[in-house]
């Protein structure tokens, strides 16, 4: 078991850590004064908007833009095959890491044949949006209509239709790993239970749509790009090779970000066609993507079909497991983050919490004519959880066992790491036990259990959930981006600095979209140089201005932006201390700082205050010894060394009522008790598991990206794609079990993600418990109303 | 396409402000671009997320469903002008205290209807706070702390508490 790791200036009095440090922006936010890419006009900026495909597949044979170019208002119009001639060469969205995928080049727009209803043909440029969507209005495409792959079951049948005739397959990539030995537990099962789970395609709903504001110096070919973007520092190289321009010279720029979850964290042709005609024009370009653009063209995620079994025994032990997932991804992989990570995480991560050492896993992922799926959060992790926990709890109803006994009985015990999980990942640090066991008495779990038999038997149908989760956070390098290619660091950097006035600077590579990012490396950056709050200013999101560093993905940025953030800090304090012991001819070990003042180590005797100390550093040097070579500026990197991901785990309850006569389910309540290791700011961690949490409640019960048979998206507007609101959505209940990790001195896990991994299967498990007397099961999600009266055979 | 100008003369924030709009500009498209208050938000434009609401002739509603050109005359007040007036600094320092935002891209649609409730209702059930604000979309809190922010609010105006 990973240790408590006690850190001196984390756990002193004055510390920040542990407390409930209100965020900056947020004080700006709530006055309107937040500053979002579309908030930010350069002086002579011009407006993109595109003419997309209408079709999932078609040859372009024409293509006519005289009427658009004569607008008076407009100043560009280009086609996908000028598009094609400033790029260096076609996105390939592939990693070497995964060795046999397959992809077909991309360009950021369509040239010659379209492969998604969506995708940008034409850019037209104008000096408001209003007349650049009037002038596209204006331009003529001919297409001639080709065979669509709409279906992810119908893309590996012989003889299927295909996305791309040079891949000669549809198959983007498959992967078998076979642990243990599955067939023998198999056979000798005590008992099998098994199911075939739906998972629908669904998209981010960024509330801020994707963003771009564009703006090229031709002559000293400097791009700066303001961006509502995750990863600054990987949109800079991912332009720079794209459009061919000298990587040093392009800034990004990452203003207030209105929502992310893993969209901003992607290539998008639209926002590189709007780079280039910048870049064409020498003049500011603005994109802006609208509602229905979004529901077309960003990244959706989730459309998975996945079969499993379990094997189990009388004693209600896990035997075995075995996976077997179809991924439906769309026309093209992914750039650079590639279409493939959804299903490896499910094979990574399906029934990982339990100490079962036979598994079996088949990952095949299928293109079709539909927009690319990529990374949203928690990856692959609502749908391995929702069929690992389903097939958990079968098994239990089968041997007549609790499901909160099941789970009992097969985690991993809190003394057993570090050890391998079935799938052959490395686990640390972990707290199955302690963290079902606070569910129990949180939930009531005794009283609630008689709650429900109560109601049951007055015709209500009430149902509890348990769900037990692994959640994969803070990659390491060993793992897929950088090792298979990608320009996407997994390292992350911080530089803190001390000014003349005293004040402290700290920038780091990792941003913030709302998850107090920037109050986190506050709070560790005061605690650890002893300074107040208000002396530190964090600096975030803005390439010119931060060491180079991955952005926030995959919950990462405390976890590794939090420590390197943690080791600049130690480093500038030690030099802190060494300047002012030559000042004040003291032993640097026998002096601290607090509270913004250099003082005698174990009393509150103030020597020199930091404004004087900063002041004497930067303008005084003369006073210090010549031996003293003042830096006043601390860069740390940090990053994982073997690990692929720092394993974090927890479980969540649910609490439902189903409605058998409408299929309406009713939340009441939900809880999770999760463990992020040192938790920095309580309530910010606690509001990233409660908003993870309703973002996989939409999953589970409305969303769905819904294409007919032509690979039509049917519903692209929030009219028509249902998202959960505050009236359907329950009062959340958090707690944290903190055990550290052993990879930092910080401590700290990732926390974004989890309530977003496990919030679909403990719904679905908590649904299925209320129409358990009903007979019937659910394997799908959305669990619409159809799908809950399909499931009792009501309709 | 382009029309004729609309001339309007209508009141913002309290400003007496005059204008000339096409007939198919939106008033937050107006509010955003020609008299650069970017607080209110643009998420959906067909009238589902809130986040443009802002309050017209005293009611709240939502700025992408009506015309610039229909405000010949009204009264428009935007999350600046709650702010300026310090009408809900009360709401806006306990959203920041209880977090309740992240991205804050939703906030100043979400603080208007709750400066509406709070105005209309001294005292609700949580459930009833839930209703009232079910027609703006956050996607980041999962809105039990926007609840929390609203609620204690209501409590602490009711008992006097500023």
């Amino acid at each position: 078991m990973g240790g408590e790791t006690t850190i001196g200036p984390l756990d002193r009095q004055h510390s920040y850590v542990g407390r409930n440090l209100p965020r900056e922006k947020a004080k700006r936010a709530v006055k309107g004064r937040g500053r979002y890419t579309d908030d930010i006009t350069l002086p002579r900026t011009v407006h993109a908007a595109f003419v997309r495909s209408p079709y999932a597949h078609a040859n372009i044979c024409e293509i006519n833009i005289e009427k658009a170019i004569a607008h008076p208002e407009v100043v560009l119009v280009m086609t996908g095959s000028e598009m094609r001639e400033m790029c260096t060469g076609p996105w390939l969205g592939t990693l070497s890491v995964f060795e046999t995928m397959k992809t077909a080049p991309q360009y950021p727009m369509a040239v010659d044949r379209v492969c998604w209803q969506g995708e940008p043909v034409v850019m037209v440029v104008a000096e408001s949006r209003a007349v650049a969507e009037d002038a596209a209005e204006l331009v003529s495409v001919v297409y001639e209509e080709l065979p669509v792959v709409a279906h992810k079951e119908d893309a590996l049948e012989p003889g299927a239709n295909l996305v791309h005739k040079e891949l000669n397959e549809n198959l983007a990539y498959e992967k078998v790993i076979d642990n243990g030995d599955v067939g023998k537990a198999f056979d000798e099962a005590d008992h099998i239970v098994e199911g075939v789970f739906k998972f629908g395609r669904h998209t981010a709903v960024s509330l801020e749509t994707r963003a771009l504001l564009a703006s090229y110096e031709k002559d000293t070919e400097e791009l700066t790009i303001y961006t509502s973007s995750q990863t600054p520092h990987m949109i800079q190289a991912i332009i720079a090779k794209t459009l061919g321009l000298p990587e040093h010279k392009c800034r990004v720029v990452a203003p207030f970000v209105g929502g992310s979850f893993g969209l901003k964290i992607h290539s998008f042709g639209d926002e590189f066609a709007a780079t280039a005609a910048s870049i064409k024009l020498g003049r500011p370009v603005k994109f802006i993507a609208d509602r229905l653009e979004s529901f077309l063209t960003d990244i959706h995620a989730r459309e998975n079909k996945v079969a499993g079994k379990m094997a189990i025994s009388d004693e209600g032990k896990i035997q075995a497991l075995e996976i077997d997932i179809l991924s439906g991804v769309g026309a093209y992989s992914q750039y650079p983050r590639t279409s493939v990570f959804e299903a490896n995480q499910i094979l990574n991560i399906t029934g990982g919490p339990y100490k079962h050492q036979n598994y079996k896993a088949r990952m095949r992922v299928a293109y079709m004519h539909k927009v690319p799926t990529s990374q949203y959060r928690a990856v692959g992790h609502p749908i391995g959880n929702s069929v690992g926990e389903a097939l958990v709890d079968m098994a239990a109803e089968k041997v007549g066992l609790d499901p909160i006994e099941i789970r009992r009985r097969n985690v991993m015990e809190d003394d057993s790491y570090p050890r391998k999980t079935a799938s052959g990942i490395e686990v640390a640090d972990m707290s199955h036990q302690a963290c079902l066991e606070t569910l129990v008495e949180r939930m009531c779990y005794k009283e609630l259990l008689a709650e429900r038999d109560a109601r049951r038997e007055k015709g209500i149908y009430r149902g509890i959930g348990i769900a037990a989760f692994i959640k994969g956070t803070a990659p390491g390098p060993a793992g897929y981006y950088g090792a298979g290619g990608a320009p996407i660091a997994s390292q992350d950097a911080a530089t803190v600095k001390i000014e003349p006035s005293g004040n402290i600077i700290c920038s780091v590579g990792v941003t913030d979209q709302g998850q107090g990012v920037d109050t986190v490396m506050q709070q560790i950056t005061a605690s650890v140089l002893g300074v107040p709050d208000e002396m530190v200013r964090v600096i975030e999101g803005d390439t010119d201005a931060t060491p180079y560093g991955g952005g926030t993905y995959a919950s990462r940025a405390t976890a590794i932006g939090g420590e390197a953030t943690y080791q600049a800090a130690l480093a500038l304090r030690a030099e802190l201390l060494v300047i002012a012991g030559a000042l004040l001819q003291a032993n640097p070990e026998q002096i601290d700082i607090l509270n913004g003042n250099i003082v005698d180590a174990g009393t509150d005797n103030i020597r020199i205050s930091l404004s004087e100390l900063g002041r004497i550093a930067h303008f005084q040097v003369a006073q210090l010894p010549n031996e003293i070579e003042p830096q006043l500026s601390h860069t740390k990197r940090f990053r994982l060394r073997d690990a692929l991901y720092i394993f974090t785990n927890g479980i969540q309850g649910a609490y439902v009522e189903v409605d058998p006569d409408t299929g309406f389910i009713t939340l009441l309540n939900h809880w999770v008790v999760e463990d992020c290791g040192r938790v920095i700011n309580p309530i910010l961690a606690d509001e990233q598991v409660r908003g993870g949490c309703v973002q996989g409640i939409g999953g589970a019960l409305y969303e769905h990206c819904i294409y007919d048979d032509q690979a039509q998206l049917l519903n692209g507007s929030l009219v028509d794609y249902i998202v959960p609101m505050a009236s359907e959505m329950p009062d959340i209940d958090v707690a944290h079990v903190q055990t550290h990790t052993g990879v930092s001195e910080l401590g700290s896990k990732g926390v974004g993600e989890s309530g977003t991994g496990a919030a679909p299967a403990v719904v679905m498990n908590a649904v299925n418990d209320a129409i358990t007397p009903l007979g019937g099961r659910v394997f799908e999600q959305p669990m619409t109303p159809e799908v809950i009266l399909k499931a009792l055979g009501k309709i | 396409m382009e029309d004729e100008k609309i001339q309007i003369a209508l009141r913002v924030n309290g400003e007496q402000i005059t204008a000339s709009v096409e007939a198919r500009t939106h008033l937050v498209d107006f509010l955003r671009s020609e008299l650069e208050l970017t607080g209110s938000h643009l998420g959906c434009e067909h009238g589902i997320c809130g986040a443009c609401s802002v309050r017209l002739d005293g009611v709240v509603v939502r700025g992408c469903l009506v015309l610039a050109a229909q405000c010949d005359g009204a009264e428009v007040t935007t999350i600046e002008g709650l702010t300026e007036s310090g009408e809900i600094s009360d709401l806006q320092e306990r959203f920041v205290n209880r977090n309740a935002l992240q991205c804050g891209f939703c906030t100043p649609g979400m603080l208007m209807t709750a400066a509406e409730l709070l105005e209309r209702k001294k005292s609700v059930p949580r459930e009833e706070i839930r209703e009232f604000m079910s027609g703006n979309f956050c996607r980041c809190t999962g809105y039990h702390a926007i609840i929390d922010a609203i609620e204690e609010t209501m409590n602490d105006r009711r008992s006097g508490v500023q």
